[in-house]
């Protein structure tokens, strides 16, 4: 007797007055026919049409939305066209950026011993050869190789100590005192160096302490320590930081020294971020060039000893290969080792950060049950 | 395995403002003693005095003198870590370590200061240090899991476990139930009862039905005012307080018309 009739209807009353689902492709086809058009007037390009594109197609969306749906929804409709165009502005760089190396960079990787030999006794005879087609394209990038790695991997060493006492000393020592104080705004400033500056004091602080004219894997280290100290220190700081004061409180009230603590309970408990903000740090680092270019010069062959002579790196290494090519007359196998590099520097740095994602992820605290 | 606890005219500063004043109160041993009191009065400040935990905030000290067993805790040359190995604490909210599991946060006490220990007593040890918390046929099963597995009870009774692990003479509970239901609240309350047969304990509750319940004396603190320091208005016998306090706030306090 009382049972309710639904009456049947298209749509729902709830949804009145609301663009079809199929509103935006609608609108983005038309906006794409009409920036063809538009371009096609004006000489075609492919950058100017996606930019043409994208205007029409963002006015078109939010004036037919605020002639059906009013105006809060279309300007819900502009703001998400604004976000979503922000977005793919910042991501267009990064794509173009590793696109344009793997495409040149992969033909010099492909070469057989780009990683396996140096550039030992490769002169402008063979590049010559190499481009009228006469010969392969030799030499490659082992000695740069070892000496970013041996020379990053000195610089961690060097930095991580010190960056991870102070970042400890800030957060549970300092208590804000002056001291504190200090070497908070001096990582600050340190943070803004310019790492050529960096790369000066290095080499000006060995001239000084070991000789003129020293240049060593070492000293590049150390400038690069300069660079990453201050890194190191930020996020370590803020890493211990968030570490509830309840645990060192609980810890304490077991009767256990403050050093302890923060030995067995603050840096385990923090050990995911920090390894993390190290391994970020190392990514910061390992792509300098002129710090390393005025301390640790550039050498063609093998240098296995980061204490003595001069030592190449990739980024040094590219550099080179593309100022002075090794052939002046035919740079192109010089350029094709320099993409080469770059592109393993860019999957060092790629490895280095999905390093850091795995590390945080060993490290951290486990919760089940 | 207890000791009494002998506080005279204690006052505590953070920095030059004065926060409990004038506190002098007995506490004996094997018996539980509850701090009840509106918010702010200084009972927690006050607690946290009788091991020297007040002096991870910066800026915090007292004069005055508090005695365990006739030594005094603010003696010149006196280590806070000693004190602090013989006056446990447990805290409002649960907080067990996330980086260890259950077998490790009892274990913790022993651990964190390097003392060496055969697998044999460990095993001894957290299985009696759970057994005296109520928690070990919860967890006798994964010792091996996180502690932050467990649920806000159980890790309040872990924490709780690991503060007997280190076998104190004293232990300090600050709010222990606050952040626990009903019935995690009364597994609490049950242990309390019976760790007084070993240990003097000492508790700060809000909830002024658990005061009656767990304990043989009760002080009451008050305050004047925002910005004034806290006093002790009343110690007695639990039922005193509750039944025939002597001082008119006491009263009014446990009887609700507070305020």
């Amino acid at each position: 007797m009382t049972s309710t009739l639904t009456p049947v209807r298209k749509r729902s009353a709830l949804t009145k007055g609301q663009l079809p689902k199929y509103a935006p492709y609608v609108v983005l086809g038309v906006a794409l026919v009409l920036g063809a058009a538009i371009l096609a007037l004006i000489g075609f390009n492919a950058f100017g049409w996606g930019v043409v594109s994208a205007i029409l197609f963002a006015a078109g969306l939010v004036g037919w939305s605020a002639a059906v749906e009013g105006s809060r929804k279309a300007k819900d409709k502009l703001a998400t066209c604004l976000v979503v165009g922000a977005f793919l502005v910042a991501l267009l760089p990064l794509i173009s950026v590793i696109w344009t190396v793997m495409v040149n960079g992969i033909p010099g990787l492909l070469n057989p011993g780009f990683l396996g030999t140096s550039m030992n006794g490769v002169t402008g005879v063979f590049d010559n050869r190499a481009a009228e087609g006469t010969g392969p394209v030799v030499g490659g990038i082992y000695h740069a190789l070892v000496g970013t790695l041996q020379i990053t991997l000195l610089a961690t060493v060097i930095s991580v100590p010190v960056g991870l006492l102070t970042a400890i000393y800030l957060v549970e020592y300092g208590n804000d005192r002056p001291l504190a104080r200090a070497i908070t705004f001096f990582v600050d400033v340190m943070t803004g160096i310019p790492s050529i500056v960096a790369g000066l004091f290095a080499a000006a602080f060995f001239f000084a302490v070991v000789g003129p004219g020293t240049k060593t894997g070492a000293v590049a280290a150390v400038a690069l320590s300069v660079l990453m100290i201050p890194v190191v220190v930020r996020s370590s700081e803020e890493m211990l930081k968030i570490v509830p004061n309840e645990l060192r409180e609980a810890a304490y009230a077991l009767g256990v020294r403050k050093w302890r603590t923060i030995l067995k309970v603050v840096i385990p408990t923090a050990i995911s971020g920090i390894a993390s903000g190290v391994t970020l740090a190392i990514a910061r680092v390992i792509g300098e060039t002129a710090p390393i270019l005025v301390t640790a010069g550039f050498a063609t062959s093998i240098n296995n000893n980061v204490f003595g002579g001069w030592m190449a790196s990739l980024p040094t290494f590219i550099y080179t290969q593309i100022l002075n090519p090794t052939s002046p007359s035919n740079p192109d196998p010089s350029s094709q080792r320099a993409w080469g590099a770059a592109l393993v520097l860019i999957i060092l740095v790629m490895l280095l950060n999905l390093g850091a994602r795995l590390i945080a992820r060993v490290f951290a605290p486990k919760a089940g049950r | 395995m207890s000791k009494r606890i002998d506080v005279k005219d204690l006052n505590v500063y953070y920095g030059n403002f004065l926060a409990v004043e004038d506190v002098s109160i007995n506490i004996e041993a094997k018996s539980v003693t509850a701090f009840i009191g509106p918010s702010g009065c200084g009972k927690s400040t006050f607690l946290r005095t009788l091991n020297r935990m007040h002096e991870v905030l910066p800026g915090a000290r007292v004069e005055g003198e508090v005695l365990l067993d006739g030594d005094n805790l603010y003696g010149p040359g006196v280590d806070p870590v000693t004190v602090r190995s013989q006056i446990g604490m447990v805290f409002q909210r649960p907080n067990p370590f996330p980086t260890m599991s259950i077998r490790d946060n009892v274990l913790a006490g022993v651990k964190l200061n390097n003392q060496k220990i055969s697998k044999g007593e460990a095993d001894a040890l957290v299985e009696r240090s759970l057994r005296g918390a109520n928690l070990w046929n919860e967890v006798k099963d994964r010792l091996e899991k996180p502690g932050s597995g467990l649920s806000g009870g159980q890790q309040q009774r872990l924490c709780i476990a690991r503060a007997i692990a280190v076998e104190p003479q004293v232990i300090l509970m600050d709010e222990p139930c606050s952040a626990l239901d009903p019935i995690s609240t009364l597994a609490v309350e049950d242990l309390i009862n019976e760790l007084k047969d070993q240990y003097t304990v000492v508790i700060v509750t809000h909830n002024m039905q658990q005061a009656a319940r767990v304990s043989d004396k009760t002080a009451f603190f008050n305050i004047a005012g925002t910005g004034k320091p806290g006093k002790l208005i009343e110690f007695a016998e639990t039922s005193t307080i509750f039944n025939n306090p002597s001082q008119k706030a006491t009263e009014d306090y446990v009887s609700g018309r507070f305020g």
